[in-house]
């Protein structure tokens, strides 16, 4: 990962960077990367002065940067609500439940498939490899999880999606990077592969599995389609991106019809609107993934490199 | 014994020949290697079930599918979905559709990805650097649900960009973006790019950085200016990455996505708007036709397998990388 810091060192020992052109160019190169993060944070801000905002007031508009009548009114409507309670606790099960598997699990088969001497690696990865440009579709998937009576099921959140082609290639391209006289050695020593896959390798994994288990964990948490298809008429099961689609489509129902507008989400509180709920909601949704993020970003970046080396 | 053979072999590994004999498989070799044959099965078990199972249902299109009636007493009917979704008016706009979401999808993606790499590249300060990648990556963590209720609170007629708009007097009253299906593609096509574009840099910033610098550096002997260094530097430097991705997002031209098209469509942009996975929701899952909406998941399947092994025959033609 020497890489960037070197090509920036001699890019400033470059004969060309100084005069006019060289400033007019970065210049613009700044401004223009200015804009971009305002247009890519802007909306985030805005959605979180909506969220503390009263309803009321957001409806007039000119919201910008900071909330004008500051309200916990809008958190409390969502928290109040059974439904959006459960529902996060449902997402942060499938997320946590889903993420232990497929990290274990793939570790363990890339582990296998990284031994270069397994007779059977070829085909496995054949068989894995095809299923990133297949699939049987919809409606197979959908009589399959029927059959398997999966339907209004928890475990059709955590079932279906346990492995990722490509991250199982990540991990082996990583395990490949692990000195072969490690594994060699303990084999000497007497242990079978078992033993060495849980008491080396997968210790020696932890940069790659961070990155891997964000992915993963990302996947599960922003997922609303199986909590849609699988499990729409069973409440209890609902997830918090699932409430947050059904808030959305009600509330832009609401948008493109103002009349409806007036009488939709406002049965007790009258300083909450569907808008407000909805960005409550959104930063609800959200936070979990704020949070991560900063730890896991200098993981992600080698995990997608590494991911990105042909065999 | 078994240890030694084990031990022996990554020393056969370097000559290619030796290799392939090892490949004879062996009650012994598999003896030896049951550990990981253990370690393999129940993610093989549970892909086959998962993933190939299913390609059963496919034979869903060849009928007149009855779910109450088991499978010898279904009636088959050979092409019959695929004639009607060929010559049905609702699947053809479907494809148009998907195909124009798609396209514009990949043309956008790609440029705006590595114009934004380049541009990155030149900044020299790191910490700034680091700053605005940092930031540019964290939309591709958020789901679908919370960019699409952005692009619609932005889009709104009292949203920021109308408000801009006319703040510039570029228009003189609101646009209905999300109201009008022209716009739809075009919507369809920055929410992707505001989600995804920083993300989709990674990958040719580390292409650009395994440059050798010595190219850089003759060419500034040679007086090649920026733009020079980029033309004929960095990004014949980063040409194998943007062709194997190419390779790869051609394999996926049927799936202009489903879900923003499903949370940003409504009533008002219907014909510009749903894509074939939303024709076989629509169908298969609402209306229960599920043999018309499984021709529609064959159809899909097979084109992306075709267009992927055409994009692979091409780049191997042109003395590219490629995938397979």
């Amino acid at each position: 990962m020497s890489g960037p810091e070197s090509t920036i060192a001699i890019s400033r020992r470059r004969p060309g960077s100084r005069g006019l052109e060289p400033f007019v160019f970065n210049t613009l190169n700044t401004i223009f990367m200015i804009i971009l993060v305002i247009v890519t944070l802007y909306p985030f801000l805005n959605t979180i002065v909506v969220s503390f905002n009263a309803g009321n007031d957001t409806i007039r508009g000119g919201l910008y940067l900071w909330p004008r009548q500051f309200t916990l009114q809008n958190y409390k409507a969502v928290f109040v609500s059974g439904t959006i309670y459960n529902a996060f606790l449902i997402s942060v099960a499938r997320t946590v439940l889903s993420t232990l598997l497929n990290i274990f699990l793939t570790t363990m088969l890339a582990y296998a498939l990284s031994r270069r001497n397994f007779v059977f690696r070829k085909p496995i990865t054949t068989v894995f490899v095809l299923t990133m440009y297949f699939n049987a579709g919809l409606i197979p998937g959908y009589f399959l999880m029927k059959d398997l009576n999966l339907i209004n099921n928890f475990f059709v959140y955590v079932l279906p999606s346990m492995i990722s082609a490509f991250n199982l290639i990540v991990i082996r391209t990583y395990i490949y990077t692990i000195p072969e006289s490690l594994v060699e050695s303990a084999k000497i020593d007497g242990a079978g592969d078992f033993k060495i896959f849980w008491r080396i390798i997968l210790p020696l994994c932890k940069p790659v599995l961070a990155t891997i288990a964000l992915f993963v964990a990302v996947g599960a948490w922003n997922s609303w389609f199986d909590a849609f298809l699988y499990t729409s008429s069973q409440q209890e099961l609902s997830t918090l991106q699932y409430e947050l689609m059904k808030l959305l489509s009600s509330s832009m129902n609401a948008n493109s019809n103002p009349s409806v507008s007036n009488g939709v989400g406002m049965q007790n509180a009258t300083q909450v609107t569907p808008i407000s709920i909805r960005a409550a909601v959104t930063v609800v949704a959200s936070i979990p993934i704020l949070v991560v993020y900063p730890f896991m970003q200098k993981y992600f970046v080698v995990g997608l490199n590494v991911g990105s080396v042909k065999e | 014994m078994e240890e030694i053979a084990i031990g022996a072999k990554p020393v056969k590994q370097a000559d290619p020949k030796k290799k392939r004999r090892d490949k004879r498989v062996t009650w012994a070799i598999i003896k030896d290697q049951r550990q990981l044959i253990y370690m393999s099965v129940p993610l093989l078990a549970y892909i086959v079930l998962f993933a190939y199972v299913p390609i059963w249902g496919w034979s869903m299109a060849f009928q007149d599918y009855k779910p109450a009636r088991s499978f010898g007493e279904q009636t088959w009917v050979g092409f019959k979905h695929f004639k009607f979704l060929f010559t049905d008016d609702n699947f053809l706009r479907v494809l148009r559709n998907t195909l124009a979401m798609s396209m514009i999808n990949l043309i956008f993606g790609f440029v705006t990805a590595i114009i934004l790499a380049l541009l990155l590249n030149e900044i020299k300060k790191i910490f700034w650097k680091r700053a605005v990648q940092t930031i540019s990556y964290l939309p591709h963590f958020l789901s679908w649900i919370i960019v699409t209720g952005i692009v619609a609170t932005s889009l709104a007629s009292d949203g920021i960009v109308n408000e801009m708009l006319m703040k510039l007097h570029l228009v003189d009253k609101p646009i209905l973006w999300l109201s009008e299906g022209k716009y739809f593609w075009g919507v369809v096509g920055a929410s992707h790019v505001w989600k995804e574009v920083g993300w989709n840099t990674i990958i040719y910033l580390a292409a650009i950085a395994s440059i050798d610098p010595a190219l850089y550096e003759a060419a500034d002997i040679d007086g090649a200016n920026r733009y020079q260094k980029m033309w004929s530097v960095t990004l014949p430097g980063i040409k194998p990455t943007i062709v194997i991705l190419l390779i790869m997002s051609i394999g996926h031209i049927l799936e202009a996505g489903f879900e923003v098209q499903y949370l940003l469509g409504n009533g008002l942009v219907v014909d510009w708007s749903e894509t074939i996975d939303i024709f076989v929701l629509k169908y298969g899952i609402a209306q229960s036709n599920y043999s018309l909406a499984t021709a529609g998941g064959i159809f899909k399947t097979v084109v992306s397998i075709t267009m992927l092994l055409l994009a692979n025959w091409t780049a191997k033609r042109l003395g590219e990388e490629r995938l397979l």
